[in-house]
């Protein structure tokens, strides 16, 4: 098991956390004036990178949502980081 | 095998004796005994049936890695499959049954199985069953295969699980392992120390030692108790089985007194790998028969329970240690004879010594009689103990990526690179003699204080198996892999290791090939013309040893796994004889009446004169602030910033994908304030999709977001008595239509209590959903169970309320709607042309898939057969075509309660613009015709909303 740190709460296990996507992966905005190939870039494609990961997550149990940088081969997480207002 | 109990010695405790059965029979042992050395003592020889062959086998080694002899222990209610008997201490009145054995293991009725053994080679089954159908085998042969028996009627005890955070998780407590322990928690760092034996000590509580100038007990002893004082845990019968993500250690804990297994994870700063080593058998033909022992296993059951395991033994050995295991024997009274590889092993005083030979066959049928050395040399004996060398314990570095290095002067893999985080010491680094492993614990833990031993010296010569020879050499035993099916895999080319672990099975048994895995991939390297390190080891994965489920599960099983969510009700729909079950992680009445036949007859109440609900489930999330009705706007599918305050709207939340996500009631409190009414299966995802999105979209604090569910219960009044009901009940609203129209709310209370009450309907007639504080609930259910039964209704139950939903064309999501249906497909188009605001999911309706004019819609179906129900998962068909091809499915079935007859609703192709049209449908290998209908079927003017 996995331990995550919230920048709220501290280090938790991994099961009170739930995935929130990648960061940085901006809706686009516009209705009918956004492309098909843009949105679905936006809702199906992913980084899914090999090595580091820039992430967000949410803390179920507090309910904030906050960014990670993840190894995926190593696993190793860093301390999460406060989503300032407003950002993406 | 004469193996018997001597009259002093050991570490049993004589004047304690206990009994327990195996196969029915008595065996008798005392407390400090393990199943298996009891049963060693007992004479019995023949303890198990291997697992292919059924050959009998007896007892190989004395701890983790005994790959013959497990049996299925129960001990009063409690019963546990397949334990290994080296592991599990004594205990009185346990019944043992010798797995995979019928009747028993002396009498296996399918011992003829070996007299075909040549025709079954690996690969047999594979190859043979495959025509005509190998399900037509597969029955009989799977009843034959596998290890014990699982017993469906009886569940393990419920195992403890324990979370830990030290600075240093010593793994081994044999001298090297409690050294270490000692150097770090004298270093005043925390110290946990795990050993899957049942006490410390390791080797020093059979081989003799010399540390610091004392003999080995009273070192262990001193240290013992300098650990005590130290603080030091110490974890026996742990074994550690697994290394996983982030640093945890998984230990799984057995205990003496038969308590369920104790799972610890362990969090450590550091790890310290001091987890020994295990010997190897030796390769010759009929390896197999009992009587065959590691040599330090036989040594450990004559220190440890005083068990001689022979009158007449032979030693075979390929390195230095087998010459103490022979003293030790004769010193106890056996005849010895010592065969050793080694040409240059030094002559032991009484004991015969045959240098520089091997053995080539073991002789016997049912147990060891004699073997037959390589010079031809004919030796009688009832007990063979053999030394092939020994096989560090690296798992935990393995599984921590850590690269093995082959040693060719140990004939081992040994760590190669360092890992950071985890030490590896003492025989699992391959330093097999204490003076070794002591003078290099300075240098890898970087502390003083290590203990020191008398130099001595470790040697071993080769003794692989070779290709070729004659007669049955096992490699494997628990999996019946001989050198036979080694060299056939290496001939069909299955010579990868992992290639050969699968085809031939090698490895794979519960013991994970713990004294087979080297022995045979260093027959297939001699096979293929390959170093030992270049055919390379399998994959270490964990569990090292196998883990019972209710230890991994903890207490999360039966009701835990997945707690009921309750009712402030659940007292008062017992008391009234509600059958409970579970909807949506909710326990909730059923339906109040004898059976399954109250459904319908509430439903017919309901329509009739009121029926009251408990609805408490439905969610209350709760939305406030100066941006909420923008967020919402945002959130819902359809335009709710126009609601006014006091009203309620109908609406969708999609996901972004444009697929319909919930469905349910905004209502409007206040300009500043909404609760979203959502289904009550999806309030913990509606509230976490609220909160992502107002964290990520909008001024976060302008808008709060309050789950209100668990909080507030609701009681829905329906039914065109439902006003009557609730004036009747004494409660203090204006109920009067103009004042309180349908699709409003509006404050009231009961007594001094406030309640808020809502005029939505599920179920097409008048309807007022009445919300309080959850613990005010009962005084409210009284009164109005009172006034409904007063005027000829009462409570119903859910499955009323289904059907009640169900011919009103009223959708359930999830059931009424799959992953692939968008509003639009409900029969709700209006949005995407007419709101102007963004909304989730709303790009996703112009895309190619949601445009679809054949997309499934919903529809109502009718009976065109003159046959009742129509089948829920029901397939509409288009016969037009040379196959018959899908056109959608029966979501909702039920009878009519106000509707005359069945009713159902569907989702079809095209459905909304083939109404009238009469179906195919197809169930189970029946055919069933349906008319498509709208939706709606009772009452489609709305009248009895008002009525």
């Amino acid at each position: 098991m996995q331990i995550f740190s919230c920048p709220f709460c501290g280090p938790r296990p991994e099961y009170e956390f739930h995935f929130g996507g990648d960061l940085g992966n901006h809706r686009p905005e516009g209705f009918d004036a956004v492309p098909d190939q843009k949105w679905a870039d936006y809702l199906y494609f992913r980084n899914n990178p090999k090595g580091m990961a820039r992430e967000v997550w949410m803390h179920l149990t507090c309910g904030e949502m906050f960014s990670m940088t993840r190894d995926t081969v190593t696993m190793e997480a860093a301390p999460g980081e406060a989503l300032a207002e407003g950002q993406p | 095998m004469t193996a018997r109990r001597l009259p002093l010695g050991g570490e049993i405790e004589r004047a304690r004796p206990l009994r327990f059965t195996f196969d029915g029979k008595v065996i008798e042992g005392f407390v400090g005994d393990t199943l298996a050395s009891a049963l060693l003592a007992s004479g019995r020889q023949v303890l198990g049936r291997s697992f292919k062959y059924r050959r009998p086998r007896g007892l190989f080694g004395a701890g983790v890695e005994e790959p013959n002899i497990c049996a299925d222990v129960t001990e009063g209610a409690a019963f546990r499959p397949n334990q290994r008997v080296t592991t599990e201490p004594a205990r009185d009145g346990l019944v043992l049954r010798s797995a995979s054995t019928a009747p028993d293991a002396e009498r296996d009725r399918t011992g003829f199985i070996d007299l075909f053994a040549r025709f079954i080679p690996s690969g047999f089954y594979y190859k043979t069953f495959m025509f005509p159908d190998w399900h037509l085998f597969e029955p009989r042969i799977r009843a034959m295969a596998g290890l014990g028996r699982v017993d469906p009627a009886k569940t393990g005890p419920v195992g403890d699980q324990v979370n830990h955070f030290c600075d240093a998780l010593v793994i081994g407590a044999g001298p090297v392992g409690l050294a270490a322990a000692r150097m770090l928690a004298g270093a005043g760092k925390s110290v946990v120390l795990a050993d899957d034996g049942s006490r410390p000590g390791g080797s020093l509580l059979y081989r003799e030692a010399e540390i610091d100038g004392m003999p080995g007990a009273d070192w262990l002893a001193e240290t013992l108790a300098q650990l005590a004082g130290l603080g030091v845990t110490i974890l026996p019968r742990t074994t550690a089985f697994g290394l996983y993500d982030h640093g945890l250690v998984a230990l799984n804990q057995r205990h003496e007194d038969g308590r369920a297994d104790t799972l610890w994870r362990v969090r450590p700063e550091r790890i310290v790998l001091a987890a020994g080593a295990i010997e190897r058998p030796l390769p010759f033909s009929m390896n197999d028969l009992p009587g065959i022992m590691s040599a330090q296993a036989g040594l450990s059951y004559l220190r440890r329970q005083a068990v001689l395991p022979g009158a007449n033994i032979v030693v075979a050995a390929n390195n230095s240690t087998g010459a103490g295991v022979a003293r030790a024997m004769a010193e106890a009274g056996a005849r010895v004879t010592l065969v050793d590889r080694r040409p240059d092993t030094a002559p032991l005083s009484g004991i015969a010594c045959h240098a520089g030979r091997s053995i080539d066959r073991a002789l016997g049928r049912k147990a060891v009689q004699g073997v037959v050395l390589d010079d031809g040399t004919e030796i009688t004996c009832d007990c063979l103990l053999v030394s092939g060398g020994f096989t560090p314990t690296i798992h935990l570095y393995a599984q921590a990526k850590g690269r093995l290095a082959w040693d060719e002067t140990r004939l081992a893999f040994l760590p190669g690179d360092p890992v950071p985080g985890l030490t590896v010491i003492g025989g699992a680094a391959g330093q097999f003699t204490l003076g070794e492993a002591f003078a290099t614990l300075p240098a890898a833990l970087g502390l003083e204080g290590a203990p020191t031993a008398a130099p001595s010296s470790y040697a071993i010569t080769p003794a692989w198996p070779e290709p070729g020879r004659k007669g049955r050499i096992w490699i494997d035993y628990q999996h019946d892999v001989t050198a036979k099916d080694v060299e056939l895999a290496a001939r069909e080319n299955f010579t990868s290791v992992e290639h050969l672990k699968r085809y031939t099975t090698l490895g794979m048994a519960t013991d994970q090939g713990k004294t087979s895995n080297l022995n045979g991939l260093a027959l297939m390297g001699a096979l293929t013309g390959r170093e030992i390190p270049e055919v390379g080891t399998t994959t270490y994965r964990p569990p090292f040893t196998p883990v019972p489920y209710t230890s991994l599960a903890g207490l999360r099983g039966g009701e835990r796994m997945n707690p009921l969510r309750r009712l402030a009700l659940e007292g008062r729909h017992r008391a009234l004889g509600a059958a409970m079950g579970e909807y949506g992680g909710w326990l909730r009445p059923v339906h109040y009446g004898e059976d399954d036949a109250a459904i319908l007859a509430e439903a017919k109440m309901a329509r009739a004169t009121v029926g009251l609900f408990d609805a408490s489930p439905l969610g209350k999330i709760e939305v406030i602030g100066p941006d909420a009705a923008d967020f919402l706007d945002f959130i819902y599918y359809n335009t709710v910033s126009t609601l006014k305050p006091g009203g309620c709207r109908y609406g969708f939340i999609l996901a972004e994908s444009g697929v319909v996500y919930d469905d349910g009631v905004l209502v409007r409190l206040d300009e500043h304030r909404f609760v979203v009414s959502c289904s009550s299966s999806h309030v913990a995802g509606v509230h976490a999709m609220l909160e992502e999105w107002r964290q990520d979209r909008f001024p976060a604090r302008r808008i709060f977001i309050h789950n209100a569910t668990a909080g507030t219960a609701t009681i829905t009044v329906t039914g065109p008595e439902a006003r009557a009901a609730i004036r009747a009940a004494g409660i203090a609203a204006d109920l009067d239509d103009a004042a309180f129209p349908h699709m409003t709310t509006r404050p009231g209370r009961h007594g001094d209590t406030p309640l808020r009450l809502t005029r939505v309907s599920f179920t097409g007639d008048r309807s007022y959903e009445l919300s309080i504080r959850q613990d005010l609930a009962p005084g409210l259910w009284d009164a109005l169970d009172g006034a409904a039964r007063a005027l000829g209704g009462g409570p119903i139950g859910i499955e009323a309320v289904m059907i009640l939903r169900a011919e009103k064309g009223y959708i359930v999501i999830g059931k009424d709607s799959d992953g692939m249906t968008r509003p639009m497909d409900l029969g709700l188009a209006g949005p995407l042309r007419s709101k102007k605001a963004e909304f989730i999911g709303k790009r996703s309706l112009l895309q190619e898939e949601a445009q679809r004019p054949d997309r499934n819609q919903l529809v109502g179906l009718q009976p065109a057969d003159g046959g009742g129900l129509l089948p829920v998962g029901a397939h509409g068909l288009d016969l037009s075509g040379a196959a018959p091809r899908s056109i959608g499915y029966v979501t909702s079935s039920y009878p009519g309660a106000g509707h005359d007859g069945p009713v159902a609703l569907a989702l079809i192709e095209r459905g909304a613009s083939r109404h009238g049209e009469v179906i195919e449908l197809h169930h189970l290998g029946s055919r069933r015709r349906a008319r498509i209908t709208a939706p709606c079927a009772f009452d489609p003017k709305g009248d009895r909303l008002n009525g």
